[in-house]
């Protein structure tokens, strides 16, 4: 049989029914759902009178909106509506939800996998872009719009034009106090953020093989920023660990029949990609990102660059908008940047490494006078084996609030934002104009880095910071 | 049930940006809404309006020229981000009915598709001229999808579209309703996959 690609085979495996000049009809394994992108899907349902095809492989948790305070009370009277239409739609079609009380309830992004509804070989989606996340599992999992929403409620399935492959393959090993977050960043910085556009991404290498599965999915999460359709990474002994005895995972001889499965997926050995990059690990250093979009970075040893410099109309006249948004001055060193907020969450950085990361930089030490830093746990399963091993105190008598899970800062919709005019160094996925709060200007970075800026008030090498402090 | 995609005229307003994201497209904070209608007064909220709410009269969707616009022009990557369909529920509700651009981030240009809205890919060279022209005078352009044209004003392209989707904006088809039709090969796959959720 000819070599298959992982993407070769899950399609395969997932085909209903196939036809020239149409896309494919793909079956979906499975569908998760949260607050913002599913009322109106449902509202659809009920105008048709249809019903969830299958309530059992629908999966939903409220995150976007939620408050990260303390009681966990909503404040806001149209967030709490959208809350409880979701638990409203959950109940009448049948839909198990992680609301707010349960200790299951989390980001979505960073549930799924916790609970080991997550596996590979399968079809995910969710309304929500960073579903790339789940292909750290060896998953072809995807973002949709809310009336693709709809379509899988109502049919388990998704018509789909196949994509493109392509291997971003990875060589050596990432530097001491290099993270995964740095690795996803720079090859954003130097292909670009459309560079995904049409692809399926397939990480392999040395460096990727290395990774935890807590640091593929934060790999995979940025897929997306990279314009891909999904990012994935063909399991091995690392996957079929992680999911042992979750709670979703099938259990005794199921588990081992099923991890003999899942490790005949990855991609054969003389396989076909449609496009292949390769970068060295060893080059890459920790990244800041200085612009509003995640390519506009740099490493941390780098400075702010120069429109003028810069041939391409097109880009000098983006660069100059970034700078002038993020007040940022050409040649400034990226170490001089101050910062005023410090987030350290959402769904590509706020599993239990990441804290303990930021943890061994925080402990000992005081957060910088004038900046506020929160760490927001990206589940409370993962809020409670922090605090078993002590993080959260860690966290406090530093001066970082420790706060319940969800997105948080990550996009502002609840209480948390960043004011605007203010600088953020911040763990998630985006730096968009606005997207932290009106007027925000974000810096993208990993969660050490992240941690030794609020220690500091600036930024600063950590790898440095770790020799000097 | 949306509506068919007809051969349709209107006037172009020009964005002559790259990369313009669904967070500038409609802000996070009209997210919270469980309906699907009303979006329009929020499109681009961060460029239209200014700290104390007024219009930014330098923004080009609040330039008189442009009242009435129904044909957006855009540099590439249009709708990068994140996957919300209010982005294109907003451009919609606004009045946009077409979107010109050399390319867009695949799941809003999905989401684009589904509400009934015509995104078209366009050689960057041509939009480039579109854009130009439109910003010097006023531009109306009609778009034909049965023939895959775009016309007016001395300006004649054609443009490609996958087949399918081609088909579902002209006929306006309820895709449920059309996948419901093979739903005896969705029930034998379901049989012949037990595997637990
Ligand atoms: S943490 Fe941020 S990126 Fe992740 S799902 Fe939430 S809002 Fe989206």
């Amino acid at each position: 049989m000819k070599p298959r690609t992982i993407v070769d085979k899950i399609w395969e495996n997932h085909l209903i029914h196939c036809e020239v000049g149409k896309p494919d009809l793909l079956y979906i394994d499975l569908h998760l759902v949260h607050e913002v992108t599913s009322p109106q899907a449902f509202e659809g349902l009920r105008m048709n009178h249809r019903k969830v095809r299958r309530p059992d492989r629908t999966f939903a948790t409220v995150d976007h909106n939620v408050p990260t305070t303390e009681n966990r009370e909503t404040k806001d009277p149209v967030s709490k509506i959208q809350i409880s239409t979701l638990e409203k739609n959950c109940a009448d079609f049948g839909i198990e939800l992680a609301d707010i009380y349960r200790p299951s309830q989390g980001i979505v992004h960073v549930i799924g996998p916790e609970l080991g509804l997550t596996q590979p070989g399968k079809t995910i989606v969710c309304g929500d872009s960073h579903t790339s996340t789940h292909g750290a599992f060896g998953a072809i999992a995807f973002g949709i719009g809310t009336s693709e929403v709809e379509h899988v409620l109502a049919t388990q399935t998704l018509w789909q034009k196949r994509p493109k492959t392509m291997q971003i393959k990875v060589n050596g090993r990432l530097g001491m106090g290099v993270a995964a977050k740095d690795l996803i960043l720079a090859i954003i910085a130097k292909y670009g953020i459309s560079v995904g556009m049409g692809y399926i991404v397939e990480y392999t290498g040395e460096a990727i093989r290395n990774l935890s599965m807590e640091e593929r999915m934060t790999v995979c999460n940025m897929s997306i920023e990279a314009g891909a359709r999904a990012g994935l990474i063909s399991p091995d002994e690392t996957t079929v660990g992680y999911i042992r005895g979750r709670r979703f995972a099938p259990k005794g001889e199921a588990f081992e029949a099923a991890a003999k499965e899942w490790l005949a997926l990855a991609t054969d050995e003389g396989a076909v990609y449609d496009r292949t990059i390769e970068i060295d690990a060893g080059e890459i250093e920790p990244q800041v990102t200085w612009g509003t979009n995640p390519s506009m970075g740099s490493s941390i040893n780098g400075t702010v660059p120069d429109p003028e410099a810069i041939e391409s109309e097109e880009k000098r006249q983006a660069y100059s908008k970034a700078l002038a948004y993020m007040d940022l001055k050409p040649g400034t060193p990226i170490r001089d940047i101050p910062v005023d907020v410090v987030f350290i969450g959402s769904c590509t950085n706020s599993r239990l490494s990441d804290l303990q990361q930021a943890a061994r930089i925080v402990r000992g030490r005081r957060v910088h006078e004038g900046v506020r830093a929160l760490i927001v746990p990206g589940s409370q399963q993962i809020r409670k084996q922090a605090e078993e091993e002590g993080l959260d105190k860690i966290f406090t008598e530093a001066g970082f609030e420790w706060r319940q899970s969800g997105c948080s800062m990550c996009l502002a919709m609840n209480d948390d934002s960043v004011p605007a005019g203010k600088r953020c160094a911040s763990t998630s996925n985006r730096n968009f104009e606005g997207r932290q709060g009106t007027g925000s200007r974000t810096h993208l970075v990993s969660p050490a880095m992240a941690a030794a800026a609020a220690i500091s008030g600036h930024f600063v090498d950590v790898r440095e910071f770790e020799k000097v402090h | 049930m949306m509506e068919p995609f007809q051969t349709f005229k209107g006037l172009v307003c020009p964005m002559d940006r790259t990369n313009v994201d669904t967070d500038q497209i409609i802000p996070k904070q009209f997210l919270k809404r469980v309906e699907r209608k009303g979006f329009g007064e929020c499109l681009f909220f961060n460029w239209r309006f200014n700290e104390k709410g007024a219009k930014n009269p330098d923004f080009v969707l609040n330039q008189p020229k442009y009242a009435g616009a129904s044909i957006l022009v855009a540099g590439d990557n249009f709708g990068c981000g994140s996957s919300r369909e209010h982005a294109p529920w907003a451009l919609q509700d606004y009045g946009f009915k077409v979107i010109i651009a050399p390319s867009f981030a695949d799941i809003f240009y999905n989401n684009c598709q589904k509400n009934g809205i015509l995104a078209i890919r366009l050689d960057k060279e041509k939009t480039d001229v579109l854009i130009a022209y439109a910003t010097k005078t006023s531009l109306h352009l009609t778009i034909n999808l049965e023939d895959q044209t775009i016309t007016g004003d001395g300006f004649s392209y054609t443009f490609d579209i996958d087949p399918y989707q081609k088909e579902m904006l002209l006929e306006g088809l309820d895709e449920i309703a059309v996948t419901m039709r093979h739903e005896d090969e969705i029930a034998a796959y379901e049989q012949k996959h037990t595997v637990s959720a």
